[in-house]
């Protein structure tokens, strides 16, 4: 299905830090085509500085009792003028949400188990892929790192769904001191049968190093990357990255129609 | 009554004035599950040389207040490609195809220009000399009189399609490379292309972008491309294609008035696809408004008697 642009209002906006917070967005009819790992290129009404449109996870497709999408929500940071606005963003707003976009994640069933891998506000594309892994009665687990235990978000979220925690902070504030690919490897490497897909997204150099254990480890790995995006439907060629796929020389893809998810055996990292 | 929004370039009839501008559109294919591409004037494909090529390395864009510097570099299928894989998809939707030509040499231009000729699909051929983000070619043809011609006069001779050169902004005189390329038997002039430009990231006091300088485009350079245009249209005789910033019907409306028959919008496609629908409307209205049945009857419309002092 094409993707539509809506002029959605926000619904709600959920501080959950000091940099970061989830809005609800009244973007029903994106929500109901939503694949997880697409994205929505979104853009407060009244931006007067910038001009473009910034890319943003789907986080979660909110239904109500029937199962009726009603809403998107998307994980927001702090990093820019966009991100600072959206994060001031106040009920009755209108934020023009341009979506979904881009290749989603490919969900495995059971026997394969799957295995999701998220850095910081890299959690982001993994509420609605535990939800549609869940659904499927696929085993998973939730690597999760960021700065610090108060930057672990919706946990509960996940344990609902029964996926396993493994939680890692860079101060050891809660689980593991250091990065979440430390445990992610050990735990590959006391796999004994079967298969395990890997899903990963957060900061560029934790995707490499994702990659890489999956490698090392012989299982597949998909990656969701963010490069600095235009435009979000490959026309304006600003988000390439590299990847090799075969015996074909590494050429230059745009993330925005190619990925947000790629192989990530396939990525030639920086 | 339905206005009239065509106008003409040369022999070329276009439905209405809006085109899509090479670099911001992809090879329009990418937008064909949104937007109707036959029922744009016309659509501009990314600049192509013979050969495939990789661009820059990212970052490649950066914004900046009311517009943004782009150094993409020209990544691209080439010609061959472009002609096997996208032209006969293009040909499908209806779509008038502009095809924006690069070139490292003035024999690479003609290559080009014969291969697309030779091609069924067609409708014009617009000639990059003007790109600023390569180091070989484009821009060093668009700011020498001599080169302009040169490229112009060449491509000419190989093709019976509309030859229209692109032109830059990064020059002290542009009317003089519009009459350089009138001369060397253009049948129109784009105008303008990006403005040669730089951002500095001062926390960690890098650049912003991988090229270092990048191209200016958006808002932020729409009052000197009006004048550009403006400027040139006294200058020349063959219709002028006018971009830069044009964001909506307004916009369209002042560079037609500076003399432009046609436009490109590029920047603004990133921020809203849907632009086109909107930008049409737009110039519907103003017609409706202004009682004028035909958009080309504004052409070169402008009126120079000075404003009213306007007093409180």
């Amino acid at each position: 299905m094409p993707p539509i642009d809506v002029d959605a209002t926000v619904i709600a906006n959920r501080r959950l830090s000091r940099d970061y917070n989830v809005l609800t967005l009244s973007a029903a009819e994106v929500g109901a085509r939503t694949r997880a790992g697409q994205f929505v290129m979104v853009r407060p009404a009244g931006m007067t500085e910038t001009l473009l449109r910034r890319p943003f996870s789907i986080f979660e497709v909110v239904r109500d009792g029937h199962g009726t999408p009603t809403a998107i929500t998307i994980l927001n940071k702090r990093a820019g003028r966009t991100t600072n606005r959206l994060y001031e963003a106040e009920p009755g707003e209108h934020i023009a949400c341009l979506g979904p976009l881009g290749r989603p994640f490919t969900p495995v069933a059971a026997p394969t188990e799957a295995v999701m891998v998220a850095g910081g506000v890299g959690l982001a594309p993994f509420a609605t892929l535990a939800e549609a892994l869940a659904g499927a009665g696929t085993p998973s687990t939730l690597f999760y790192g960021a700065r610090s235990g108060q930057e672990l978000f919706h946990l509960d979220f996940f344990e609902r769904l029964g996926v396993t925690l493994v939680l890692a902070t860079e101060d050891g504030s809660r689980g593991e001191r250091g990065r979440v690919t430390q445990p992610l490897d050990r735990a590959l490497a006391a796999r004994t049968r079967g298969s395990t897909m890997i899903y990963a997204c957060g900061p560029e150099p934790m995707l490499a190093a994702v990659a890489e254990v999956a490698g090392r480890h012989g299982q597949p790995c998909e990656v969701s990357v963010e490069r600095t995006m235009g435009c979000g439907l490959g026309g304006c060629y600003s988000c390439v990255i590299k990847v090799k796929h075969g015996a074909e020389p590494a050429h230059f893809v745009r993330s925005c129609i190619s990925g947000p998810v790629f192989d990530g055996a396939e990525i030639v990292w920086d | 009554m339905a206005k009239d929004l065509s106008v003409r370039i040369g022999s070329l009839e276009l439905p209405n004035p809006l085109i899509a501008a090479s670099g911001c559109f992809g090879y329009g294919l990418e937008y064909d599950e949104i937007v109707d591409l036959s029922a744009l004037g016309g659509v501009c494909v990314k600049g192509l040389f013979m050969t495939e090529r990789e661009g820059h390395p990212p970052p490649r864009i950066v914004e900046t207040p009311a517009g943004m510097i782009n150094a993409i570099g020209l990544q691209g299928i080439g010609v061959h490609r472009f002609v096997k894989e996208k032209l006969p998809l293009l040909r499908e939707r209806g779509a008038r195809v502009f095809v924006n030509v690069c070139g490292t040499t003035v024999d690479e231009y003609v290559e080009v220009s014969k291969v697309l000729s030779q091609a069924e699909g067609v409708s014009a051929l617009e000639l990059n000399i003007s790109c600023p983000n390569i180091k070989e070619g484009g821009i060093q043809f668009g700011c020498s009189l001599v080169g302009t011609g040169a490229v112009v006069s060449a491509v000419r001779k190989a093709t019976h399609l509309p030859v229209i050169p692109k032109l830059t902004p990064n020059v002290t005189d542009v009317p003089s490379f519009a009459r350089a390329a009138e001369d060397a038997g253009a049948d129109a002039v784009s105008l303008v292309n990006t403005f040669l430009a730089m951002a500095i990231d001062v926390e960690t006091r890098r650049p912003t972008i991988t090229n270092v300088l990048g191209g200016l485009s958006g808002p932020a350079i729409r009052p000197i491309a009006v004048r550009m245009v403006w400027e040139c249209a006294q200058e020349v005789k063959i219709p002028i294609i006018g971009m830069g910033g044009i964001t909506n019907a307004r916009d369209t409306l002042e560079f037609m008035l500076a003399g432009a028959t046609a436009v490109q919008i590029g920047t603004a496609n990133f921020a809203d696809p849907f632009v086109w629908s909107k930008v049409l409307a737009g110039l519907e209205d103003y017609l409706e408004r202004h009682r004028i049945d035909r958009l080309s009857d504004l052409i070169g419309a402008f009126d120079p008697t000075p404003p009213k002092a306007v007093h409180a």
